[in-house]
């Protein structure tokens, strides 16, 4: 199949970008990022420089794919990323655009990557629970009831590729913080320190730059992972709840 | 140069308490004075970040990766072994100890894997506190599932998910230690070089790869915990950017690289599709628990699936060849990875291969879901369902059971498994080779230790499932924290270390010269082709199995690859940017010289062994023959450029254990 690519370039977050255009020859069975791996190849036979995109894994678990194909980030297959996604999925002659994430809080190192670090800070400020290695007790001490565990297994699967704050008109971290906020409260491990981690988390978020929730869903929608939404109903009704019902007040930095 | 495994003496079951009990500490006052710097941030690298920056050591962590939720751990997805004896089904540390020993086909240190037999129960729940959210039965307490080569069920799981959760409850303690200022932690930074002062390790050269610039560190020891090297293969289910370079480097300055042949070559994985392959995705173990393994018996039939003229289920079953059945009764499809890898190379090198490459065996959930259909029919009250009604109830089960692989299948190949058999390749997944160890995990530089996948210790020529997960933690959380202070408390009176001083000036100046060079070349040639071409040589000569004649050539082949690399490889951009080609070069590099190591140790271990099979020696039936008169010792090698790499071995002694012939027939 032949492919023509709308590609955004962009030297550097001091420079401005732009969009790029490139033919490529694909195969169906390829996934995505072998399309751009050939790409690439023929870019560096004619000693040009080739597109710059994050990638690891390529089996959907690393979280590391960051690209924004034809207006979707990850693209159109639900509940996939960029590496799992197939040439299958489009069609001979069509045009694709892709995109790297765009949010103020996601400023862009090159071409598609984006440095994602401030996900990185929001745990930072509080997602885990404080043990230190060798306190723990038997790991059959505290039953937990299969529904629950299952519940924060589902928010625990979160990739942290920041789908979420690329899709969100407002770019919200709201569904990734909820998420952490919901894997660790869930549990009684982690239930012990929940007022603190719920504001410290929120508060980092906001230090960051990410806009607010106002309810659009989009989200849950384009999360590979299937992160529910309702995680972030949980993290609001907790928040509210850690900062007026209880001692704990986490200061704004 | 002898080498001291350094295990502690008495009893097998009693060296690691009693060593823990009288080893040297180190007093709080020092260690806040004391800096180490961790390479690596996956299972073993955060694991030991997280737990030496509680202890109160001052910890400089390193990744490649953006961040270090990346690493590769977290495709792990079968699950984590631990001695719990849950389920009351005869497990004992001993067991598992026995168990790792005989399966990794007695090439292992008996002291180190007991003591990660023994660990393995505190590794559970040091995660259950940090909230991993492992499966669990309707009474709340914790689930377990069995894994091949074992008769007890000890795996602990998340899913399908297991290394994904274990790797985030990691990175959540290294998280925390960041946040309390006890860990620096440098994303983005690449490793290029150790830097060896007065024979000690005593910091690196790391390359941010954001701006492109050389930094140097300084630190008392320097933990590497970065994984394995299965990507000198080109094709494996490694993530793209795992690599050899860091460990590399340190053979380089003088570390030795022990049992570098032994690679583990996992039964299921989805076979390649065309030459733009880029890596190469695994199916769980769990798959061979339900399907049944198979090629046509007759040519023709092969032929006409190849020219898509018939489809699987044309076949009857008298046309079918279920080998693993027909050669292992016993065990059937559940052989252990070596044995179900090597049966399935033969069928296909003898022509049976059902693609139209001619390396794909079927692995058919058919015959499950008929038996699945009838148990659910019959339970529901049905007495003469139709068969329509028996294949739907019977999908329902398989898709409870495994709906996520099946899922995960459809979406790279484009075919329902559900329909048609899956079809399936072995793939190289592990890497049981790596930096020799003593008992301390301290390599024979001073001061310089080796965690996880990139050492060499514990599981021998092969490792069995959910074992890996096991020892990078077992590493990380419980071993280094204790047996770093061997060294240490021999350091408290050195002062901080000048990372300005002549030999990290050196070796600051060698890597900026080794970057200068690649970017120099301006050939014609991309990293990527050298890559896919030592891939081949290593796949062709130094894959499932192996002979004397071919390793030699594949040997030769490689040293002319690197000739030609190192004269005609383009590498676009310059070195003080963002330059994700420069980084390749550099390990693929590295890799072009550790494949030449992997055939020298290869041919030299004349016999076969877990992942090591060499054609010349296997018995009448053509199974794998060890000889432990001769080969029982750990093959650890200095690398010398330019020359004949220099062997050094360790003699496995076995006083607990009774050496024995694998036998799954």
């Amino acid at each position: 199949m032949k492919l023509t690519l709308k590609i955004w370039k962009q030297a550097n977050n001091k420079t401005a970008g732009k969009f790029e255009t490139y033919s490529v020859e694909a195969d169906e069975h390829m996934s995505f990022l072998e399309m751009l791996d050939v790409l690439n190849q023929s870019l560096l036979e004619q000693k040009k420089e080739p597109v710059v995109f994050e990638h690891d894994c390529r089996e959907g678990i690393c979280g590391s794919c960051s690209m924004v194909i034809n207006g979707q980030p990850h693209g159109p297959q639900k509940g996939t990323t960029a590496c799992q996604l197939h040439m299958r999925s489009f069609k001979d002659g069509q045009t694709i655009t892709i995109e790297p994430w765009r949010a103020k809080a996601f400023p862009i190192i090159r071409d598609l990557v984006v440095d994602r670090s401030a996900f990185d800070r929001i745990i930072q400020a509080g997602g885990y629970i404080s043990v230190n290695t060798g306190q723990a007790q038997d790991g059959n001490a505290i039953p937990i009831e299969k529904g629950l565990a299952s519940e924060a297994m589902d928010a625990a699967t979160c990739i942290g590729c920041g789908a979420c704050v690329a899709a969100c008109p407002n770019a919200s971290a709201m569904l990734f913080t909820s998420a952490k906020v919901s894997h660790l409260g869930l549990l009684p491990q982690g239930e012990v320190e929940h007022s603190k981690r719920v504001q410290s988390m929120v508060t980092q978020m906001d230090t960051e730059g990410f806009g607010n929730c106002s309810n659009v869903g989009v989200c849950e929608a384009e999360c590979p992972k299937g992160i529910s939404l309702e995680n972030i109903a949980r993290m609001n009704r907790q928040y509210i709840g850690s900062v007026f019902g209880s001692q704990t007040k986490v200061e704004k930095a | 140069m002898p080498l001291k495994a350094n295990s502690p003496e008495g009893a097998l079951d009693n060296k690691w308490t009693k060593y823990r009990s009288t080893m040297n500490l180190v007093a709080p006052n020092n260690k806040r004075r004391i800096d180490i710097i961790v390479v690596g941030t996956g299972l073993a690298g955060a694991a030991a970040a997280a737990t030496l920056g509680e202890l109160g050591y001052k910890v400089k962590a390193f990744t490649f990766h953006d961040s270090p939720r990346r690493a590769h751990s977290i495709a792990a997805q079968g699950g984590i072994n631990a001695a719990k004896n849950y389920q009351n089904d005869g497990d004992s540390v001993f067991r598992l100890f026995y168990d790792t020993i005989k399966g990794g086909d007695y090439r292992s240190r008996e002291s180190n894997v007991h003591r990660l037999a023994e660990v393995s129960r505190n590794i559970i729940d040091q995660c259950v506190a940090q909230g991993v959210p492992f499966a669990r039965e309707y009474g709340g307490l914790l689930a377990n599932r069995s894994f091949g080569g074992v008769q007890v069920s000890r795996t602990f799981y998340a899913k399908g998910q297991t290394g994904q959760q274990l790797l985030l409850g990691a990175y959540q303690a290294l998280s925390r230690q960041i946040s309390l200022g006890n860990v620096e932690m440098y994303n983005r930074h690449e490793m290029l070089d150790v830097v060896i002062e007065d024979g000690k390790a005593r910091g690196i050269i790391a390359r941010n790869l954001l701006t492109g610039k050389l930094e140097r560190f300084g630190a008392h020891c320097v933990v590497l915990g970065t994984g394995g090297y299965g990507n000198v293969f080109y094709l494996s289910t490694n993530a793209m950017g795992s690599n050899v370079s860091a460990s590399w480097r340190a053979t380089k300055r003088g570390a030795l690289m022990a049992n570098p042949c032994y690679t583990q070559i996992h039964p299921t994985c989805i076979p390649v599709s065309g030459e733009y392959q880029s890596k190469l995705t695994l199916m769980s173990e769990s798959l061979r628990n339900d399907g049944r393994v198979w090629v046509p018996a007759h040519k023709e039939d092969v032929m006409a699936i190849r020219e898509k003229r018939m489809s699987a289920k044309d076949i009857p079953e008298d046309r079918r060849d279920y080998y693993l059945e027909r050669r292992y009764p016993a065990f059937g499809n559940l052989v252990p990875r070596d044995v179900a890898s090597r049966a399935a190379k033969v069928a296909c090198d003898e022509g049976f291969g059902v693609n139209k490459t001619g390396l794909a065996v079927f692995l058919d959930f058919a015959s499950a879901i008929q038996r699945y259909g009838k148990t659910e029919a019959h339970s529901n009250g049905l007495h003469n369902p139709d068969p329509k009604k028996i294949e739907e109830l019977g999908k329902k089960v398989i898709e409870a059971k495994y709906g996520n692989l099946f899922e995960m299948y459809e979406k790279i190949t484009g075919e329902n498994p559900y329909e048609v058999p899956m079809k399936i390749f072995p793939a190289v997944h592990y890497t049981m080779g790596g930096l020799w160890v003593d008992y301390n995990l301290e390599t024979n530089i001073p001061g310089l230790f080796a965690l996880g996948e990139c050492n060499f210790s514990d599981h021998g020529a092969n490792r069995l499932g959910a074992s890996a997960l096991m020892q990078g933690l077992a590493d990380g959380y419980f071993v280094i924290p204790y047996t770093i202070g061997q060294f240490l408390s021999k350091e408290i009176r050195t002062p901080k270390i000048d990372n300005n001083s002549p030999a990290f000036m050196e070796a600051e100046k060698d890597v900026e010269g080794r970057l200068q060079k690649l970017l120099s070349i301006n050939g014609s040639q991309s990293v990527e082709s050298f890559h896919r071409r030592l891939g081949l040589i290593m796949w062709e000569y130094c894959g499932m199995s192996r002979n004397a004649e071919g390793l030699q050539k594949g040997r030769k082949l490689i040293q002319e690859l690197q000739k030609e690399f190192w004269s005609d490889v383009f590498v676009p951009g310059n070195q003080d940017e963002f330059n994700p080609e420069l980084e390749k070069a550099t390990r693929v590099a590295d890799f072009l010289e550790l494949g030449e190591l992997m055939m020298v140790d290869a041919l030299d271990r004349n016999e076969s062994c877990g992942g090591h099979f060499r054609e010349e020696y296997q018995s009448e039936e053509g199974e794998a023959l060890r000889r432990d008169d001769e080969y029982a010792y750990v093959a650890a090698w200095e690398w010398v450029d330019g020359g004949d790499p220099v062997l050094h071995r360790e003699d496995l002694e076995f006083e607990n254990v009774e050496l024995k012939t694998r036998s799954y027939k």
